[in-house]
């Protein structure tokens, strides 16, 4: 029998955060609930600063106002990925194409053909899996500034199940050619990120976590699309990170620097095409590399890695593991328990860390 | 370069122009099948009045500057008709003719199905049913935010309609008012494995079209005359009403062993066939024989 990994253990939720979570939860769809995205508490249940969430609309109506070329399209969730505050602002040039997926990516498509970039945004797992013909047929392959936008990517839908879930968008987007495939690791990135996006050659996959995601940098940070930024340098063990999973890294480098380990962390957050560089010169320093994020491991940024390292041709042994989803459905839960459950939080992260550095 | 209600009738010289056009299409189709040893002779030639008239007779086109903003736009959602495309491109000097002697070969520009980065004059690529009126939607918003008049025009198959796509964009097109977009349904009635009816029928298309909020006309898609009386019917591009020509057609039209068969969506003819068929499309369209 193999391990039914559909059922969670008893006592994997840490207690604290589910109340917070669910609510979090309810309010995925509507944006604004009662404590709302816009004000949401962070996922450990104990810090109660306002997170500043999904700057996504707010910041491409500002980039919009000097810049014609920027319209966005959503299938339904103007409210759940806050394409209402871009709607608000640009009405005509906002087009909510109701819960017809493909056709929003299709005809974002042709308006980038006309000249525009077109900021495509709905559930990540819509965008991937369902858009994913679309993607590679329509925007990747004819070169189109398309820029799918995936958000509440990987387990972030929680409660909602399977349908709802993406840990396997990352690996698809990676493989087709031609579509630059980044991840936002926090609101401040996110705005670089979409600055950075405008005048970016052919076709782009954002993804995006569920716009709670708490801070690593404190402002809007200098980045190059393809280029990774060391967030934290390290001698033992290099942890290389995307998106949601840059911040509980960082977190797990910083408990394990006070028993005495130097842990470096990566934010590679352009996915593919890979910065290989950034790879290797950790490899090089550390001997150790961790991946970490929220996605299947099987094809994701951990399998990108090994590639990496694999082909390389240096020779020197390197310890590599990765943390992310397995390859098999995931359960049910909040997703603060569904973090701890797969080791993806601070806690989880350093413990594997840990016993790669003994 | 638009052609309102004041169009006069065509004259006979530019009907047989047309008609002239029409039977070029058919011919160097065939003859650019057999570079590839394989070709969708049919589905070219229930459009090749369509194309005839559109291309040589309505598109606002400038061949020298293939990426004009204020061009018409065409969308060969069943792309699988780029073989009888490129030779109206190549005609109207898109580029040169004999770019297509590599039809098909190692590394050539010119595949089965059309690429909008390597063939001047496409205006996006196809290949995937289903597509190429969201593909017109997006284009059609385009014109709408640019504050430009042209006009998008996608042509589509009958069993094309049978992806749900299609029926996204319809909705979307009538949704967001795209008086600019217009679709052109080759009514040919056959998909790959037999008449559409029996695979999956997609009638009463008026019907249907004008329930999702679309203005329908219906023509005869081999008669000349009335397609260019179907383009010209179209309202101004800045009205809020998307439009579709169900045009009427037959399948491997203009080549008798061909119409209504399912058998030649995709074939290959070698030796006596190959000259025959030549000769049988050099002679005109003769009137459609009762079907078996």
């Amino acid at each position: 029998m193999s391990e039914d990994t559909t059922t969670l253990p008893e006592g994997a939720a840490p207690d604290a955060a589910v109340d917070d979570e669910a609510q979090e939860q309810s309010d995925i769809f509507n944006g604004t609930g009662r404590t709302g995205l816009r004000n949401a508490r962070s996922s450990d249940g104990n810090d109660t600063r306002a997170i500043p969430a999904f700057v996504f609309g707010e910041e491409l109506a500002d980039l919009a106002d000097v810049d014609p070329r920027v319209v966005v399209l959503t299938a339904d969730l103007a409210r759940a990925n806050r394409a209402v505050d871009f709607a608000e602002r640009h009405p005509d040039r906002f087009f909510n194409v109701g819960i017809a997926e493909k056709n929003m990516i299709t005809v974002a498509a042709g308006l980038a053909s006309c000249g525009y970039v077109p900021f495509a945004a709905t559930f990540a797992s819509f965008a991937a899996l369902l858009g994913c013909e679309q993607i590679r047929t329509d925007c990747a392959y004819p070169q189109m500034p398309v820029r799918v936008v995936g958000h509440h990517s990987g387990v972030s839908m929680g409660f909602y199940g399977t349908s709802h879930h993406s840990p396997e968008d990352l690996g698809i987007m990676r493989t087709i050619a031609d579509l630059t495939v980044v991840c936002a690791t926090d609101a401040n990135h996110l705005r670089a990120l979409l600055r950075a996006s405008l005048d970016h050659p052919g076709a782009m996959y954002l993804r995006l976590g569920r716009g709670r995601d708490r801070d690593v940098y404190d402002e809007v940070p200098d980045l190059t699309i393809g280029k990774a930024i060391t967030v934290r340098p390290g001698d033992d063990l290099t942890i290389i990170s995307t998106g949601t999973e840059v911040e509980p890294s960082l977190r797990a480098a910083e408990a394990l620097a006070e028993s005495g380990h130097s842990v470096g962390v990566i934010d590679m957050f352009t996915v593919s095409p890979l910065d290989t560089e950034a790879v290797l010169s950790a490899a090089a320093r550390t001997g150790a590399v961790l991946t970490v994020e929220e996605a299947n491991v099987t094809n994701g940024l951990g399998t990108a890695v090994a590639e990496c390292l694999f082909q390389s041709g240096t020779g020197q042994p390197v310890r590599f593991r990765k943390v992310g989803i397995p390859d098999a459905y995931v359960p049910v839960g909040p997703p603060a328990a569904l973090y701890a459950h797969y080791g993806l939080d601070a806690a989880g992260i350093t413990k594997t860390a840990k016993e790669m550095l003994v | 370069m638009r052609h309102p209600d004041t169009t006069p009738a065509p004259t006979p010289e530019q009907l047989s122009l047309l008609a002239d056009r029409a039977m070029f299409i058919r011919s160097e189709t065939v003859r650019l099948a057999a570079i590839a040893g394989a070709g969708h002779y049919t589905s070219v030639f229930s459009i090749a009045e369509i194309l005839a008239t559109l291309y040589y007779g309505r598109l606002r086109l400038t061949p020298g500057e293939p990426r004009d903003p204020d061009r018409d736009r065409v969308v060969l959602s069943k792309g699988h008709a780029a073989i009888g495309l490129y030779p109206v491109l190549a005609d109207l000097g898109f580029f040169e003719p004999s770019a297509l002697d590599t039809y098909t070969r190692l590394g050539s520009p010119f595949g089965d199905h059309p690429d909008m980065k390597k063939v001047p004059g496409i205006d996006f690529s196809s290949g995937s049913l289903g597509h190429g009126l969201s593909i017109g939607v997006g284009m059609a918003l385009g014109a709408r935010l640019g504050g430009r008049d042209y006009r998008t025009y996608v042509l589509l198959g009958d069993a094309e309609l049978n992806e749900g796509q299609v029926w996204e964009a319809a909705m979307s097109a009538a949704h967001f008012g795209l008086g600019n977009l217009v679709a052109v349904v080759d009514n040919n009635q056959l998909g790959i494995d037999g008449m559409t009816r029996d695979t999956m029928p997609v009638e009463p298309l008026r019907e249907r079209f004008e329930s999702f909020g679309w203005r329908v006309q219906r023509v005869d898609g081999h008669d000349l005359g009335a397609l260019l009386a179907a383009y010209d019917a179209l309202p101004d591009a800045a009205d809020r009403v998307p439009q579709v020509i169900v045009a009427d057609t037959v399948k491997g039209r203009g080549v008798r062993a061909m119409e209504y068969s399912p058998d030649w969506h995709v074939g290959n003819l070698v030796g006596e066939d190959y000259d025959d068929v030549l000769a049988e499309i050099a002679a005109g369209l003769r009137p459609l024989e009762a079907r078996a």
